[in-house]
């Protein structure tokens, strides 16, 4: 008998994006450039978070038929974004099969306090972090894949560094804790013991962890796999930039040869204008995207 | 003493730590292919479970595809790596490099999209079930004369042997059961037994 959505074929999934680069995409041209270049897969929106910030309003999961048409142009999976908390964006999404949903801070949230109950659907959610609790506490929901968070839209690397620095930088020190000790990080975390314990054990999160936000550059790529992230979201950084095409391609060759500066050196360059961005310190509370989720 | 295998393990994007940790238990060296020269002195090849289209563009680049080609050795490829080891994939992307290690064709995404992957027990010649993990899994649709079928799943292929090559539509490497590694590792045995004879 076959088994459908099982933990392991969602967490799955996830483990064969490793070492790979998720690429932001509006329409099926772009979803192209993105599977030439080499993208693991592809997340349709209805619009980068460099414009989501430019224009304001609410934020919703994209449009059915948009999101079709990238189905149809790219054998790569396609991922799509769901409001915080909005479980019947994410059954719609799972009606048209899509092959991941990121629950997102980047769209506006649809609920205050509760996050999606993703255990009850077959397709697989990926969900933001800021630090270990609030991946332990998205993992307890069902998400099967994890992200540390940046600061969306704005080409500045400033705010994922921050939050992989709190992700495994914890995850490191929970491996030096007694086991008595354990219960009352767990209790910290607002988090499942068994959770805890396996991570303090086996020095990683259960599932695979890629990070997003701000990443503009070859180098940004390759930095987030230095510090230790699985694979990179990219969003405005490629679209939004003076040669998307070629600067796609830099960037998947990045993060596979993150450790070699002389092959980051040589991608590095002629690329043409970097998104111009916004500087993440510059923004003011209300207009972080970061801090959506709990 | 025999001593011991060297693996390579295509490294250029994947699910790599899966299989690296299935074949150290197992008792292999194990290291990570992602240039050209990183080939030479294997005992064997896996290419892993990944995305076949964005393995397909990175094995282009610095030669590593025309190295593949060439080398001899026992290959264990597991779904992506199944693809890029088959001789034709349908339902493809134009220009997207195979290798043609194995005699087989392949349908990508035979299977359907992520909501109808799957777990389901497979038969490999009598012993306990063996647990299948197929994600977005390619469906073999033509196997050469020569090609021995070591497992089905209703009437479809799903782990396949061409000589020095075996490959899965599925991820031995996620289920914990070493039997498909033990086998290439087998394979792998064999082959250096042959040259050393030769050699000798």
């Amino acid at each position: 008998m076959a088994e459908l959505g099982t933990m392991r074929v969602k967490t799955g999934l996830a483990e064969m994006l490793k070492g790979g680069v998720i690429m932001d995409v509006t329409t099926a041209d772009q979803a192209q450039i993105a599977e030439e270049a080499g993208a693991v897969a592809v997340m349709a929106l209805e619009r980068v978070p460099a414009d989501i910030r430019a224009q304001g309003g609410v934020a919703r999961m994209a449009d059915p038929t948009k999101i079709r048409e990238i189905q149809e142009a790219v054998t790569i999976p396609v991922m799509a974004k769901a409001r915080i908390g909005h479980f019947v964006e994410a059954q719609i999404l799972e009606a048209l099969e899509v092959d991941y949903i990121d629950e997102s801070e980047v769209l506006t949230p649809a609920d205050e306090e509760h996050h999606i109950d993703k255990w009850r659907f077959t397709v697989p959610f990926v969900c933001g972090c800021r630090d270990l609790g609030e991946a332990f506490r998205r993992l307890s929901e069902g998400a099967a894949m994890i992200r540390t968070k940046g600061e969306a839209g704005t080409g500045d690397i400033v705010n994922a560094v921050r939050h992989m620095r709190a992700v495994f930088g914890h995850v490191r020190r929970l491996g030096a804790l007694r086991e008595d000790e354990l219960f009352a990080e767990a209790k910290r975390l607002q988090a499942p013991y068994e959770l805890v314990r396996w991570v303090a054990e086996n020095g990683r999160l259960p599932v695979v962890t890629f990070t997003a936000g701000g990443i503009a550059t070859p180098a940004d790529a390759a930095l987030c796999m230095q510090l230790g992230a699985d694979g990179v979201f990219v969003g405005s950084g490629i679209f939004k930039s003076g040669n998307p095409a070629e600067r796609a391609k830099a960037i998947v060759e990045a993060t596979t040869h993150f450790e070699d500066a002389e092959i980051l050196a040589r991608v590095s360059q002629g690329l043409g204008d970097a998104m111009s961005g916004l500087s993440a310190a510059a923004l003011a509370p209300e207009q972080l995207l970061e801090t959506r989720g709990w | 003493m025999v001593e011991r295998a060297l693996i390579g393990i295509l490294a250029v994007q994947g699910d790599v730590r899966e299989h690296a940790a299935m074949l150290q238990r197992l008792g292999a060296d194990v290291v990570e292919v992602r240039k050209r020269e990183h080939l030479e002195s294997l005992d064997g090849l896996v290419i892993p479970g990944g995305e076949s289209t964005a393995i397909g563009r990175l094995i282009r680049l610095y030669g590593i595809e025309e190295t593949l080609r060439g080398f001899e050795r026992p290959v264990l490829g597991t779904c992506a790596g199944m693809i890029l080891l088959a001789r034709d994939a349908l339902d493809g992307v134009p220009g997207q490099p195979l290798l043609g290690a194995a005699d087989i064709v392949v349908r990508r995404n035979g299977y359907g999209r992520q909501v109808q992957s799957f777990e389901a027990d497979l038969d490999m010649g009598g012993g306990p079930p063996l647990r299948g993990v197929f994600i977005r899994a390619p469906r073999v649709v033509h196997a050469g004369p020569d090609v021995e079928v070591l497992a089905e799943l209703d009437g479809d292929p799903v782990l396949l042997r061409d000589g020095r090559v075996v490959v899965a539509a599925f991820h031995p490497e996620l289920a914990g059961d070493p039997r498909v590694h033990e086998l290439f590792l087998e394979c792998v045995a064999e082959h250096r037994a042959r040259r050393a004879r030769t050699v000798g």
